[in-house]
């Protein structure tokens, strides 16, 4: 690890403030993805901004959506009782995130504004059309994720909640890297009155994307079966010494079946 | 075991060590400091193989804090020596293996990504790693040689070596087993492959060296599985210093699975240069390093032909086997697909003509040696594949197939056609219980149950046998092995009773702190709280040769326990002087020396005491004290043996195999502490099922290792296993005085084949035969959907 300094915000504008004055400053939310890059030596940023005591951990139902605080840890998420009951396929995938010690560490800021493609949470954020609220604007699901760590944040920009509509049905179903326990594929399925959206990570090369076709298949009719003899097209798909991109995109429409039944 | 000692031999007794593991109060090499301590870290080659051209060193040595930086000419300028090999084979036309150098410091070409090329020491270790990221090395990359298969018409890796081959040996009567193919009435030919595997100990390698100049002496903690024979090959192969100025030790260590037994170049280089800078230096791998330059395991294609007559016996077997031993021959690469490999190809079968053939290969790889079996769990993979193999061939039950082919209980001991004599064992014992075990009779029922929801179900055995204790010495030695293969202990009794051990073996999460302190309260009928072991310290313990192949009970425990004996015999004379009684009419037992038949008796505690403090001692005849030293060398391997099985179901949908039931018979002689045993075995079982499942080492054809993190590099987990159905059967070894076999790397050898045919069982409905290691869901997906096409077709 290079030597950095530390400094804690006292809230969003305060870190905004530090942020800007800093040469090369990076927020600091859970570490779970910061902290590792470092220790490797991966990135070597002079002020690290911690964004803890920035009173960005909540959770609140308001009608028909979610608000979760960007610093909110997925071990909250997973066990908050209005998200199980609005939006189980949201428990049920923060509760599936890493270990024990991850879930009380990392946020759902940090998992979005990261935008790893192997991730979870990006697939609910889009699959539920979800807003992300910044310090500056807020960012539509479908304008957020650019491609592989990539966003639409700026480099002075804080994630501060994320909105996530809360829909009829909805379900995840992650099929894990065997060896990283990340997504190596995992599709988001969420039923809305006008419509079945479905989110898919691990598997893009430009991250999360939405299957279509599956949208489709749903859309007319919400049932597992809809998706018999679907097949995707691997192009565009990743592929690494885990899975291929043809055996992605099987798994692709086998997760989205098991996602619909789970619904 | 003595009436009202529960904790004597054959009891489960917690284990003494756990308190300090558990509590977080172990004391690691890497929790040792030392005052004035530098801090090393290693610039290492990222490409796989380069001529070096140039190593500038100027800016790192110029950053504050930076004591000093060293190059692999600094090594050779100071006449350093090389790392050592310490077992060779004769080569086929006679000539030897080829032992190229192997510098501590690359100075002229680089062999693997991850070898060594300079070493930057510094007053904290983020300094030696900012430097060392300021050493600018200029290399001329050379092709890389990473396919096993290709390896012998690739680019040159050492300095005329022919074909990349460090050595070409045979083992077993070529010509019989030509003439046993001729007479067959099938032969069932396979390759097979065992992939490579990375040993992943807790704890990284790690040493602190210190030299002391006014007395010209050295210490060097280190993580080492044995530390005698790390003093003698650093002080006598490396750095030439005298062994007497060399103290080694080995605090707590985290694990090795083979990994630590070696001496690596790192402390060789942090030893050199304590003296060169006259500071203590340490160096702690972090996980990276782990990955790149711990030796590696495994990694064989063997090519394997079995004859069968006309009642389904096996006549004859050849193997013809490329061993993938990387960039350079670590100290037990050659013995380990050799005679830990070859020797083994019997297995517990008769088969009375056995040719092996096994071209040890050089590639831009991770030295490759010894890990968890070492040979052993190649050799049982290959055999026990076979075994189902063939079965399926002739159409036969392989649990039957096994049963006839078995060396019957009443051949024993029993000469096999690759040079071990076994000494004793039952092999349809375990094999009926583990069938019991796991309801072999009720498995197409399991399967038939399976297939309704969806899943095929699969069923696997494994028998297997192993050479355990590694041993006798003269015939190590006249097998080409550098090394003797005794076991030494001091059994010190202190004036109070108490007892202190001193063992040449070493413990790594083995458990000898309580099964050898068993051995020895159960032997003097005293409390087990009263005896200490003492291991790792080389000015502490006599000359030990430490812990691998499942020696430590069977050759440690056996001189633990002549030096007991030793302890009692003095004692009786002891005793039969202060009882007035003649040595011959003494007895012991329960801890009392007493004269047989009347009630004169002493305590254990008693003679201890007269033994120090001899006021009324035979003077005449004996010397004071009550300590005694015992070097064990056996006379012959032990052969632990048993059958495992596994079931798994495979869902079809996504290629995963779900490992459902196990159940396994062994047979380790008798057993010391049940439950340590069942650890053993358990841990051993995960290792095995994560290669059979779930562990690889992949190099890129540039020789990159893409597998050099746990995001990438998948080891077993809990939740990867069921409930492990574990049980033993007992023939007690004939030839040391406990019983026993050893324990600690079966799980490992038997468990990779009875998943694999597992797999194949469940997926052989459909038409599929084999499956390579690690049988991933994409894998095993392919091998459905191929399946599936063929059929359609
Ligand atoms: C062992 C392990 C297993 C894991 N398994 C999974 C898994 O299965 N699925 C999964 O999805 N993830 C997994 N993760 C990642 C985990 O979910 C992390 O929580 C997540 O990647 C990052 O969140 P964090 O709060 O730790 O962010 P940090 O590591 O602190 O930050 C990550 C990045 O986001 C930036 N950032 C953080 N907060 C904000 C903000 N509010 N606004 C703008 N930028 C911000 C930081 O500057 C940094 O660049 C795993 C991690 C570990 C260590």
């Amino acid at each position: 690890m290079y030597a950095t300094d530390y400094v804690k915000a006292a809230d969003v504008a305060d870190a905004a403030a530090k942020l800007a004055a800093a040469d090369d400053g990076k927020l600091l939310a859970g570490g779970q993805t910061l902290l590792p890059t470092l220790k490797q030596r991966l990135a070597s940023p002079d002020k690290l901004i911690d964004l803890a005591g920035c009173g960005l951990s909540s959770i609140s139902k308001s009608g028909d959506a979610i608000k979760i605080g960007a610093m909110t840890c997925h071990a909250d998420v997973a066990n908050h009782k209005d998200v199980a009951a609005a939006n189980p396929g949201l428990a049920s995938l923060a509760g599936g995130i890493g270990d024990r010690q991850v879930r009380n560490c990392g946020t759902i800021g940090g998992s979005v504004a990261n935008n790893d493609p192997a991730a979870c949470y990006p697939a609910a954020v889009l699959a539920l059309g979800g807003t992300i609220h910044t310090s500056k604007r807020d960012i539509a699901a479908e304008d957020f994720f650019v491609g592989m760590f990539e966003t639409a944040l700026d480099e002075d920009e804080i994630i501060t909640a994320v909105t996530l509509p809360t829909p009829q049905k909805s379900a995840y179903i992650k099929f894990p890297n065997p060896a990283s326990r990340y997504a190596m594929v995992g599709v988001f399925v969420a039923q809305f009155a006008d419509g079945v959206r479905v989110a898919v990570t691990g598997a893009g090369e430009d991250g999360v994307f939405r299957a279509s076709d599956i949208e489709a298949a749903l859309t007319a009719k919400f049932d597992a079966a809809s998706l018999d003899g679907m097949t995707m097209s691997e192009d565009g798909l990743m592929g690494d010494i885990h899975a291929s991109p043809a055996y992605r995109a099987h798994l692709i429409v086998e997760m989205a079946r098991r996602a619909v039944a789970a619904c | 075991m003595p009436e009202g000692i529960a904790e004597g031999i054959g009891a489960s007794v917690r284990r003494k060590e756990d308190r300090k593991f558990i509590t977080g109060r172990g004391r690691y090499t890497d929790d040792i400091n030392r005052a004035g301590q530098l801090h090393a870290f290693f610039v290492r080659s990222d490409v796989a193989h380069a001529k070096i051209k140039s190593v500038d060193i100027k800016k790192a040595a110029a950053m504050d804090g930076v004591a000093a930086v060293y190059t692999g000419q600094d090594i050779a300028d100071d006449g350093v020596g090389g790392l050592i090999c310490g077992w060779v084979v004769p080569n086929r036309d006679g000539s030897a293996t080829h032992e190229p150098p192997h510098p501590i410091l690359a100075k002229d070409k680089v062999r693997y990504v991850g070898d060594h090329v300079a070493m930057v020491v510094a007053d904290s270790l983020a300094t030696a790693q900012a430097a060392a990221e300021l050493v600018n090395v200029t290399y001329e990359t050379l092709p890389a040689v990473v396919d096993l298969a290709s390896a012998a018409t690739a680019a040159e890796i050492h300095d005329g070596m022919a074909n990349n081959t460090y050595f070409d040996w045979e083992l077993g009567d070529e010509a019989a087993t030509a003439d046993a193919f001729s007479k067959a009435k099938h032969v069932v030919s396979a390759t097979l492959r065992n992939n490579r595997l990375i040993p992943n100990a807790v704890e990284p390698r790690a040493a602190v060296a210190e030299y002391d100049h006014i007395a010209d002496s050295y210490v060097l903690h280190s993580t080492t599985q044995n530390p005698h024979l790390l003093r003698l090959v650093i002080c006598a192969f490396v750095l030439n210093i005298p062994e007497s100025k060399m103290q080694i030790v080995a605090p707590d260590v985290g694990g090795g699975f083979g990994s630590k037994i070696y001496l690596y170049a790192e402390e060789a280089c942090c030893t050199w240069a304590a003296k060169k800078l006259r500071r203590p230096i340490k160096w702690t791998a972090d996980r990276t390093q782990a990955f790149l330059s711990d030796a590696h395991g495994r990694d064989h294609i063997n090519k394997v032909q079995m004859a069968l007559d006309d009642n389904n016996k096996i006549i004859g077997l050849r193997v013809d086997t490329l061993a993938n031993l990387g960039g350079y021959l670590s100290a037990f690469a050659v013995v380990t697909p050799t005679y830990l490999h070859g020797t083994l190809l019997s297995g517990c079968y008769a088969i009375p003509a056995i040719y092996t053939n096994v071209k040890g290969m050089a590639t831009t790889t991770a030295p490759v040696d010894a890990y968890r079996g070492a040979g052993r769990p190649e050799a049982t993979f290959l055999l026990e594949r076979m075994m189902n193999i063939a079965a399926a061939e002739i159409g036969m039950d392989p649990a039957e197939f096994r049963r006839i082919n078995f060396i019957p209980k009443d051949a024993f001991p029993y000469q096999t056609a690759v040079a071990l004599q076994y000494d004793i064992g039952d092999y349809e014992a375990p094999l009926d219980r583990a069938l019991e075990m796991i309801d072999y009779k009720g498995f197409e029922s399991r399967r038939a149950e399976a297939a309704k929801r969806g899943k095929y179900r699969g069923i696997g055995l494994s028998s297997y046998i192993e050479a355990c204790g590694i041993a006798p010495s003269a015939v190590v030695g006249a097998l080409g092995g550098r090394v003797g293969l005794y076991e030494s202990a001091v059994v010190r009794v202190d004036p109070t009773g108490t007892v202190s051990v001193f063992t040449g073996a070493h413990s790594h999460g083995q458990g000898h702190d309580t099964t050898f302190a068993q051995i020895v309260a159960d032997k003097l009928g005293i409390p087990l709280a009263n005896v200490e072991i003492v291991h790792g310290d080389t000015n502490r313990i006599p000359f030990g040769m430490g812990t691998y192949g499942s020696r430590s009970l069977a050759v440690g425990g056996t001189a633990i326990s002549k030096a007991v004996d030793k302890v009692i015999e003095k004692g009786k004379i002891i005793a039969a002087h202060m009882l007035e009684a003649a040595d011959s009419d003494m007895e012991f037992k329960d801890g009392k020396f007493a004269v047989a038949g009347t009630d004169k008796e002493k305590s254990f505690g008693e003679i201890a005491l007269s033994a120090y403090v001899p006021h009324n001692f035979p003077h005449d005849r004996l010397e004071p004290g009550l300590e005694e030293t015992a070097f064990y060398d056996p006379l012959n391997f032990t052969y632990p043996s048993g059958t495992h099985i596994a079931e798994v179901e495979i869902d079809p949908a996504t290629g995963v195999v779900t490992l459902v039931d196990w159940a396994c018979c062994d047979d380790f002689g008798n057993l010391i502490n049940p439950m340590i045993v069942e650890g053993q075995v358990h841990g051993g079982i995960a290792q095995g099922v994560g290669q059979a499942l779930l562990e690889n080492a992949h190099y890129d054809e540039n020789g990159q290792l893409l597998t050099a993190s746990y995001m990438d590099y998948c080891m077993p987990r809990a939740d990867n296993f069921p409930s492990l159905q574990v049980d033993y059967t007992v023939t007690a070894c004939t030839h040391n005085d406990l019983g026993v076999k050893g324990c600690g790397e079966a799980g490992a050898i038997a468990s990779p084949p009875a998943l694999i045919n597992a797999v194949v069982d469940a997926l052989s409905p459909l038409g599929v035969t084999d499956m390579t290691m690690p049988a991933s869901p994409e894998k095993v997906w392919r091998a459905i959907q191929n399946a599936q096409t063929k059929a359609a077709e």
